[in-house]
């Protein structure tokens, strides 16, 4: 296991059976410093599962999951499932795994506009906001692995360019792990390192120009969307013609 | 001083009221008024248990509630139906038990108005001392699982991937809860202790914009809740342990008032 002594989190063969279902199965793959991991796949396909696999909450059926010792985790789960008549201000929330300076916090508010909801009740935040906020929460954590769940669902689109940008930004400030689970193939192809494509097992994996032109990616998404991708990231080994075709 | 009864009760009220306020918000947090109610019903059954097998009372009720709440937790893994259904049938069938139990039982004189409704007027020196014992052990908890039960309450996912073991502090938090039910059963009995815990809790949150903040004023009202309660029962002859609750009551109802005359 010398090899995984530098990664962060490591899957081996993983798989979680519930209810004499697999939910996943067969997951190798892992997490190391400054590198950015996404998990794509459709509605089902196990990409909260696996997260989970990594963070520890599910234990593996098995295989093996294995985590550096000690790790420092920023987690920002896929729903925050809390009884609103908990009175905690936006500020309290940063803090409530670990201490947090009050400078920090506003400085992480301010990476995602939402320094001036610092003193504001969590319940009256709208979705995008919210989210916004457990992204802060997290990257104020200055984690040694960050584990995002689809976190801009609900921000509006000047949002999700922010945060995206900032989740570049993070990995190279303190050079953390990210495991990424995301809707927005457009982000996957600009940031991503690795892409695993998900359907209850690795369907395909590798560099997202990789996925993106493979079979089992346009038999899960649609040559449309595979398409649309291609056309985004290109590589700039060739050039577009006015009429939109090709040139090499 | 504690050789008069009302000087004892008012005393063993404030106990019990410190205790219930703090961890009454917890209840309301987490949405478990009905397993706070699943647990005070089995109560009764830890009573007849008690008679039964000659053991301390109160330990006899802790030890019973831990039982449920673990049957709670068997079942939940065992059956597809939602814990709704399942502390419905849980609380329920506590009753019922305790009650055949205790009817079977001709050779003791089992006063059972006292058991559901409390009576908080006959309590005794050890009770108001096992109270405080009792009290201050949760307190103490408490103060010490403050963190981690906070951060489990927020959000069980988050704490657990940040490494503070929500579940351990859960347990502990079912076993304040248990003990919080064994001393507090002499004041307002099975039926109504669910109230004094989540009553004054609520009643707290409209004044609260931290959860230190709405533990500490749920404690406050808790404890006026006991003044009124008493004070009517001794000038009223009210039954002591529903004029705690129907005070509680009359807070709450006050606060709603201020809301609506001085909403922002």
């Amino acid at each position: 296991m010398s090899e995984n002594q530098n990664k962060l989190i490591a899957l081996e063969n993983a798989g979680v059976m519930k209810n004499r279902k697999w939910l996943v199965r067969g997951i190798t793959m892992s997490v190391s410093p400054g590198e950015i991991v996404t998990l794509i796949g459709p509605n089902g396909s196990g990409k909260t599962t696996t997260a989970k696999i990594a963070l520890g909450l599910l234990n593996v059926s098995e295989g093996t999951a294995e985590r550096k010792n000690k790790i420092r985790v920023g987690y920002v789960p896929q729903k925050l499932q809390i009884d609103w008549t908990v009175p905690i201000s936006v500020s309290r929330f940063m803090s409530i795994t670990n201490k947090i300076s009050n400078k920090d916090k506003e400085f992480a508010l301010s990476l995602t506009d939402t320094r001036h909801l610092a003193r504001e009740e969590m319940r009256g935040l709208s979705g995008g906001e919210l989210q916004r906020v457990m992204v802060a929460r997290a990257i104020a954590l200055s984690p040694q692995l960050l584990v995002l769940d689809e976190p801009v669902q609900g921000v509006d689109f000047r949002g999700e360019e922010t945060i995206y940008n900032l989740i570049e930004e993070t990995r190279k400030t303190i050079k953390c792990g990210i495991l990424l689970i995301s809707h927005d193939l457009h982000m996957v192809m600009s940031a991503t390192d690795r892409v695993f494509c998900l359907n209850g097992q690795i369907c395909c994996s590798g560099t997202p120009n990789f996925v993106a032109n493979t079979p089992e990616f346009r038999e899960l998404f649609g040559e449309r969307m595979a398409k649309s991708l291609a056309v985004y990231k290109h590589n700039h080994d060739h050039e577009h013609r006015i009429d939109g075709s090709i040139k090499k | 001083m504690l050789d008069d009864f009302f000087i004892r009760s008012i005393i063993g009220g404030i106990g019990v009221a410190m205790v219930v306020g703090p961890l009454g918000c917890f209840v309301i947090w987490r949405r478990l008024s009905y397993f706070g109610d699943t647990l005070s019903h089995s109560a009764l059954l830890g009573v007849a248990l008690a008679l039964l097998l000659q053991i301390n009372i109160t330990l006899s009720i802790f030890i019973t509630s831990i039982l449920v709440a673990t049957a709670l937790l068997l079942l939940q893994r065992a059956q597809k139906l939602s814990s709704d259904t399942l502390l419905g049938l849980l609380a329920h069938s506590s009753i019922a038990l305790g009650l055949i139990a205790l009817s079977f039982m001709t050779w003791v004189r089992v006063d059972l108005m006292g058991f559901l409704f409390g009576d908080i007027l006959s309590i005794t020196k050890t009770d108001v001392f096992v109270i405080w014992i009792g009290g201050l052990i949760i307190l103490c908890l408490l103060i010490l699982m403050w963190k981690p039960l906070f951060a489990a309450t927020v959000s069980v996912e988050i704490s657990e991937a940040e490494g503070l073991f929500p579940h351990i502090s859960n347990f502990i938090f079912t076993v304040m809860l248990a003990l919080v039910i064994a001393i507090s059963m002499k004041i307002v009995g099975v039926m109504l202790l669910t109230a004094l815990l989540i009553i004054p809790a609520a009643s707290a949150r409209n004044f609260s914009t931290s959860p230190e903040q709405m533990a500490v004023i749920a404690t406050f009202f808790g404890i006026c809740s006991v003044f009124i309660g008493l004070y009517s029962s001794l000038n009223f002859d009210f039954p002591a342990g529903p004029s705690i609750i129907v005070g509680s009551l009359l807070l709450f109802l006050i606060t709603i008032l201020k809301n609506l005359f001085f909403s922002r």
